[in-house]
């Protein structure tokens, strides 16, 4: 019993380290966004600064466009998440309740993409968003990413575990089968929905290559964009570095905090069906 | 009701489906095919899209140039320093959370944290935990008499700083996978192996292990997979640079560098085919182990 209670000591010992190795540089970060220009670089480091420098965040913020930049995230991912959504239910559908000629060759070639590497497809979508006019515009930074394989698939299998006897019953009461789909369907499946939009809003939002590539005005840029900007621009200015950084992980994590239980469902049931 | 396709049916289908097949065909499908045509054009104007010239020029220029091989074996070393530590790492920590403890939940949020967050805001973070007179890093291996380690300027240091980044970064979602198989082990195992007075260690290397081979082996081609395609990370912790001298270009900075720094985009398109094959190698290995694994 003894040697237990040792063993479970350990445990939580290592299990405290480790964490604490996982939130340091989110405390190191928040610490030095929040201390005088004077207080940054000095050995030995300062945890807790002395005087707190609110001011170090309003000052990062107007020392780049990153209102702009803000409000481009913002666009991109709601505009992404929501066609995602759209283009999604509606494919899971079909794959899911329509029998049709080809749907198994058709899946089957749409699984097929999603093991491709999108560094492959990054030049040729670059010359169609080119010949397209659309480079540089909010068009290059969301059609490409208004429908994706994962979702469809996460999608299809939620809506093959709907009981096949709720949709005869609604034929039989003359509801189209679009009207069902919104109004059974769609609501029945609310946590894979939830999972998918959460999914792809921390994506859209952390993206980085393609809205490095596909932009080149500053007026276009995305927050990751603005951020290596802003990061060669300022050189050695931690506290403003830090505070920028922080703007942009902070509302990840709290969006994680609230709807850790459906990324986490997403993740581990990516994981299992591989 | 009979459930057979029909044409009715097909016709609503495809209703259903032009708008992803839309998307996925001009930006996923058609795209992989073009690159592999693009991989052999020796001379060519693709706004315009004529070719005026074939061949195998493009892959023979990367397989001559020092450059590629040097980026393939960076990708292989950042490849080999991540994957078999974050495992193990990764392993241990899901062992200790599937035990009766408390806060068993606060545990699991916090180390899947910075699977949340910017790669980039979070390479910038840790550049300044790296700074070699400053950081925090230095500072702290100092208390076990290490001298100061130029992390980002030194070309032997530029790796190690980068592998650090990627496993603190990619830990959670290995203990999120190695849980949900922990779950699914039945837990009469452990009770048996415990009357039979089998300890920590041994239920762990007997029964988790064996058990979760499936699991371990799924994390292992995805965590393989992801670390060849490693760019935000070199990109944001060296600002835009592959590393002092070169020492951390990875092969998607190559393929990137060869696109948006020189517009060469044929060899380019070789040496993304190049990655496409060696992730297409690992892709059906899992496929087929996979396959095998499937009934134990």
């Amino acid at each position: 019993m003894q040697k237990e209670a040792l063993s479970k000591g350990f445990i939580y010992l290592l299990l405290i380290l480790g964490s604490l190795l996982m939130l340091l540089p989110f405390i190191w970060m928040i610490s030095t966004s929040l201390k005088a220009a004077n207080e940054v670089m000095i050995m030995p480091p300062k945890w807790i600064p002395t005087d707190i420098q609110w001011g170090n965040y309003i000052k990062a913020w107007f020392s780049a466009p990153f209102a702009m930049y803000s409000v481009n995230s913002v666009i991109v991912l709601v505009a992404s998440t929501i066609g995602e959504l759209i283009t999604t239910i509606l494919a899971a559908y079909a794959f899911s309740r329509i029998n049709f000629y080809g749907r198994d060759i058709i899946f089957s070639i749409l699984l097929g993409t999603m093991m491709v590497p999108g560094e492959v497809l990054l030049i040729p979508n670059f010359v169609t968003l080119s010949n397209l006019g659309w480079i540089d515009h909010y068009q290059a930074l969301i059609v490409p990413w208004l429908a994706s394989v994962f979702s469809i698939f996460l999608l299809r299998q939620f809506f093959l575990s709907i009981p096949k006897e709720l949709s005869f019953a609604a034929k039989i009461d003359g509801c189209s089968d679009f009207r069902f789909l919104w109004s059974v369907m769609v609501p029945l499946a609310k946590p894979a929905l939830i999972t998918i939009a959460i999914l792809k809003a921390i994506g859209s939002w952390n993206a980085f290559m393609w809205p490095l590539i596909v932009t080149s005005s500053e007026n276009m840029r995305t927050l990751p964009v603005g951020l290596i900007a802003f990061s060669t621009d300022t050189g050695t200015k931690y506290e403003l570095l830090m505070a920028a950084s922080s703007m942009i992980i902070l509302p990840m994590i709290i969006l994680y905090i609230v709807l850790q239980k459906y990324i986490m469902e997403g993740v581990a049931r990516a994981g299992i069906k591989g | 009701m009979n459930d057979k396709p029909t044409m009715k049916k097909t016709i609503k289908a495809i209703l259903y489906l032009i708008p992803a097949l839309l998307i996925i065909g001009t930006f996923s499908f058609y795209p992989i095919i073009k690159s592999f045509f693009m991989s052999f054009y020796t001379d060519y104007d693709y706004f315009k899209d004529l070719v005026f010239a074939r061949g195998l020029d493009n892959y023979i220029f990367i397989f001559q140039d020092p450059e590629f091989w040097k980026s393939i074996q960076n990708t292989m070393i950042f490849v080999i320093g991540v994957v078999p530590l974050s495992i193990i790492i990764s392993l241990v920590i899901a062992t200790f959370l599937n035990q009766k403890i408390k806060f068993r939940g606060l545990f699991r949020t916090i180390y899947f944290i910075p699977f949340v967050t910017s790669v980039v805001a979070v390479s910038i973070v840790w550049r300044w935990i790296f700074h070699s007179q400053y950081g925090v890093l230095n500072y702290a291996l100092g208390f076990l008499g290490i001298s100061p380690i130029k992390w980002l300027s030194d070309p032997d240091w530029a790796m190690p700083s980068l592998i650090i980044l990627a496993i603190w970064k990619g830990l959670g979602y290995n203990i999120i996978i190695f849980l949900s198989g922990l779950q699914n082990i039945d837990k009469q195992y452990y009770l048996a192996a415990r009357i039979d007075g089998a300890g920590a260690w041994e239920r762990f290397k007997n029964i988790t292990v064996p058990l979760l081979s499936s699991t371990t082996f799924f994390i292992s081609i995805v965590s393989i997979i992801n670390s060849f395609k490693v760019f935000d990370e070199v990109f944001a912790l060296f600002g835009g640079q592959p590393g002092p001298a070169g020492s951390a270009e990875t092969i998607v900075y190559y393929i990137y560098n060869k696109f948006y720094g020189e517009w060469n985009f044929g060899v380019a398109s070789a040496a993304a085919y190049v990655l496409l094959f060696i992730i297409f190698i690992f892709t059906l290995i899992q496929l087929y182990v996979g396959k095998k694994k499937v009934n134990y």
